[in-house]
């Protein structure tokens, strides 16, 4: 088992878990391939002895049937054996788990790590950058991590329901509890867009709950945060865009910094802009997807706390068009 | 002294017997165990079924991305109805079915000890049901998972009636449950015929007792977080409502206290089934039956301490991972004991592949797959990436159709001729085999690669692009192999109620007490109550120079 059984498809879009970018990935998948191992052996011996039993010892034509096999009822030291030598793997497979558990579980954080805070919402994810000033939303920027010098430290909690994160090449998944704070991280070893998705079913759009981690050298990365502390620019005279946006009602969900724009319950809008995908992954951020996203967001994410705003005609134009002002 | 003859039957019955109202009558206020046992294996075949057709929907949803065959609230309400179904109107009617039916019968008794319970157990089971899918004509169907996690029951994520009659449906098949249990331990306990020491009990009804303890053990946590929820629900108690102080995680503690052994009540009997099929066609007795009845005491006792393995992911210390990840891999030795004595069984014997050996072999094979698989995912390092991910849907299916199933078509095909009188039809029967066991691999096998590629359970849709689509595509198409086979199934006993040729008391040659009355058996079952001195009394009978009694 490895990478090369999926060789035949896309290798760069493929998400896998036998990719590890990073120490806890490159942990799970090391016990993993360990158990895979184990396991394949003893479905090779196991499988291989109830074959050879059922062919070498099947009722042969010629049998009438009259004579019966000798009756055995069993033996001790056969079943000793059969105890104790499954009981000497699991010793070894349980030894690994607790190291690698542990290892994973209670590494402390560098100086320099990266924390990051993400809340969990129906149907998507609030991100904040602790020290810096940065709310943002289903996108996850963070640095390559060689020797987990730069380690991203995640702080994961929920504002309604239980979420999952899981982003299969740069680890595991980790619960996102309501009334609970857990704790994860990750290193990334390697520049890359890496897909992700809610694991825990969360309500109706819990398909649609997706999430990138967009991993950065590190000259990157520090520029992508210097440009997502700055908030809006105060502009001179109000867009009518930005008129729009307030007489449609969008910011009683939504907050742009530099404005008076506030709203809590949905994605921060900032820089939205700058953003790769809407509505938590299910459309990529273009202009023409952006209007059809205000317009009637139920129709690529049907259920999602976002009302239609049945904009039209140069209403929805100004809007858009402010919005994609927002960088 | 003059007699006196009361009336017992009233004359106006007695002239109606053969009447519909009165079949209809003497089923529905039947105490008989094998009435109610087959009345439990009807029900489950129907649930079977209806559940069935669900998991069609959901793989054809599920054949290309982005497909529209059904919205997403559809969907959710789908594996909802799917999972609960299988696990409350299948299973569990499996368990009380085979239990009902047979144990009285292998142990020489004329009925359960408490027959009035043991329908008061039915009717609780069927009324559950009826109450679960009475959802439908309400639309307000249940929509939040079998395993219902807190907060998403509560009235803020769930409004309406929804979770209640998810909450209600399966506390009152549970009763049921719980009462034929109580059933199953007392009539093993009080009703075994003279001579049937428990060293003599058949592997089958010991395998059952052991599983009636452990729903003795399990269903009332699930009963008490089935009303903790209603309470919740109906007013306002908040244990599970996190924005008032409420734990989350105290639901799945309690339901995986339930959830976990649950799996292992519903697979006990399958190794129960095994453990009749499998001697009698290799014409041995079973290798190291002390073993065998000590492996599952053993899984019932390392069973009830492995449930946070549901849980690796919801942030526990390294010290309780650690803990549940090793107890859970200590199942796999009593289970592999169990294999591997089934497997001792079978060599030196005489193997006959009639159609319930052969589900028996597949169940063999399948069901080592699910175990190793399952070991992968007892790890919790490993269980981080695969969790609520297609591999675990791929491994329990392994278990729960693969292993659950194919063991229960074993039984079903062997105790068929017993319960009608006559045979199915072997050329079917094996059709049936081999077309199920191919729909099976193809539909289950690709699962575990999608859950290595990244596809999450419980999604209605899935990105192209990712590698994906080929294995959910594949897997559909199983599905429809798999139909094929369930139809030849369904034709098999059609045919074998219409047609069959007449099985006689005895047509496996084999040796427990049920196969020495008629088949069917008569209401009392045993003329006369029987005497035995051996775990293979009809084995005496056949062999009086080489009685079984001798070897005790």
């Amino acid at each position: 088992m490895s990478p090369y059984l999926f060789a035949f498809l896309d290798e760069h879009k493929i998400t896998s878990i036998f990719n590890p970018l990073s120490t806890p990935a490159k942990t799970e998948i090391n016990m993993g391939m360990l158990e895979l191992a184990i396991t394949a052996a003893i479905f090779l011996v196991v499988a291989g002895l109830l074959a050879y039993t059922m062919i070498r010892f099947r009722r042969r034509r010629d049998d009438d049937g009259h004579q019966e096999p000798p009756q055995v009822y069993g033996s001790n030291q056969i079943e000793a054996a059969w105890t104790v030598v499954p009981i000497l793997i699991v010793f070894v497979i349980a030894g690994v788990s607790a190291r690698s558990v542990w290892g994973v579980e209670d590494a402390s954080p560098p100086k320099n790590a990266l924390h990051i805070n993400v809340i969990g919402h129906q149907f998507w994810w609030e991100v904040h950058y602790p020290g810096y000033n940065i709310v943002t939303a289903n996108e996850i920027h963070l640095p390559i991590s060689h020797n987990r010098d730069r380690a991203t430290y995640l702080e994961y909690t929920s504002s309604d329901v239980i979420h999952s994160l899981w982003i299969p090449e740069l680890g595991g998944k980790t619960d996102l509890i309501p009334n609970r704070v857990n704790h994860t991280w990750t290193d990334p070893q390697q520049a890359g867009i890496f897909w992700g998705s809610c694991s825990e079913f969360c309500g109706v759009q819990h398909a649609n709950m997706l999430i990138q981690f967009v991993v950065q050298e590190p000259s990157d990365f520090d520029n992508w945060l210097a440009a997502q502390q700055q908030p809006q620019p105060t502009p001179t005279e109000i867009s009518a865009g930005q008129k729009r946006f307030q007489a449609a009602g969008c910011w009683a969900c939504h907050a742009v910094k530099g404005t008076h724009f506030n709203g809590k319950l949905g994605p921060d809008l900032t820089h939205l802009a700058s953003r790769l995908n809407i509505g938590s992954g299910v459309l990529a951020n273009t202009p023409e997807n952006l209007q059809a996203w205000v317009v009637d967001p139920q129709h690529a994410k049907p259920g999602c706390l976002m009302p239609k705003s049945n904009l039209t005609g140069v209403n929805l134009t100004d809007l858009v068009g402010y919005l994609e002002t927002l960088k | 002294m003059a007699t006196v003859n009361y009336p017992l039957e009233s004359a106006g019955l007695r002239n109606s017997e053969h009447s519909v109202l009165n079949i209809l009558y003497r089923w529905i206020a039947t105490t008989d165990h094998k009435k109610l046992g087959l009345m439990y294996i009807i029900c489950m075949l129907l649930f079977f079924v209806i559940s069935g057709l669900m998991a069609v929907a959901i793989r054809i949803q599920l054949a290309v991305p982005n497909n529209h065959f059904v919205s997403p609230e559809t969907f959710n309400q789908l594996f909802t109805m799917h999972g609960t179904t299988m696990v409350f109107l299948v299973g569990m009617p499996m368990v009380a079915g085979l239990g009902n039916y047979l144990a009285p019968l292998m142990i020489g008794a004329r009925d359960m000890a408490l027959p009035r319970l043991n329908a008061f157990g039915f009717w609780a089971f069927l009324f559950g049901g009826i109450l679960l899918y009475s959802s439908y004509f309400v639309g307000a169907v249940p929509d939040v998972g079998w395993f219902g996690y807190a907060p998403l029951t509560t009235t803020r994520f769930s409004p309406g009636a929804s979770t209640d009659f998810w909450v209600l449906g399966v506390l009152v098949a549970g009763f049921g449950t719980i009462s034929s249990a109580i059933n199953i331990v007392a009539t093993t306990v009080s009703m075994r015929c003279p001579g049937m020491t428990l060293r003599r009990m058949p592997m089958f009804v010991w395998v059952m007792l052991v599983d009636a303890l452990l729903i003795l053990v399990i269903f009332p946590p699930l009963a008490a977080c089935q009303i903790m929820l209603m309470l919740d629900r109906l007013i306002g108690a908040n244990f599970f409502n996190p924005t008032v102080g409420g734990n989350v995680l105290l639901w799945q503690h309690i339901f995986w206290i339930f959830g976990h052994p649950e799996v292992y009540v519903l697979i006990f009997p399958i190794f129960a089934i095994m453990s009749e099929v499998v001697p009698v066609f290799s014409r041995k007795p079973i290798f190291g039956k002390p073993a065998m009845v000590g492996a599952i005491v053993v899984i019932f006792f390392i069973g009830v301490g492995v449930w946070a393995h549901h849980m690796f992911t919801v942030g526990l210390s390294a010290l309780s991972n650690t803990f549940f990840a090793t107890a859970t891999m200590l199942v796999g030795i009593p289970t592999g004991i169990k294999i591997f004595n089934w497997a001792a069984t079978m060599y030196g014997g005489k193997i006959r592949f009639a159609t319930p050996m052969l589900f028996a072999c597949g169940f063999l094979f399948q069901f080592l797959v699910a175990g190793l698989t399952g070991i992968m995912l007892a790890t919790a390092p490993f269980d981080w990436q695969l969790h609520h991910t297609y591999f675990v849907v791929g491994h329990f299916h392994f278990t729960l159709i693969g292993g659950l199933v194919f063991g229960l078509f074993a039984g079903i095909y062997y105790w068929f001729p017993k319960a009608t009188g006559k045979m199915c039809s072997e050329t079917l029967g094996r059709l049936h085999f081999w077309i199920f066991l191919i729909g099976f691999n193809i539909t289950f096998i690709p699962m575990h690669f999608a859950g290595f590629l990244g596809m999450p359970r419980r999604v209605y849709t899935y990105l192209p692009g990712h590698g994906l689509e080929t294995w959910n595509l594949i897997s559909s198409w199983g599905v429809a192999v798999q139909i094929v086979g369930i139809l030849l199934f369904v034709v098999n006993i059609i045919w074998g109620l219409w047609k069959g040729e007449k099985a006689g008391d005895d047509p496996w040659d084999a040796w427990t007490l049920e196969w020495a009355t008629t088949s069917p058996p008569p209401e009392y079952n045993f003329e006369k109550i029987p005497v035995v001195r051996s775990g293979r009394p009809l084995w005496d009978l056949k062999h009086p120079d080489d009685p079984d009694w001798r070897f005790e």
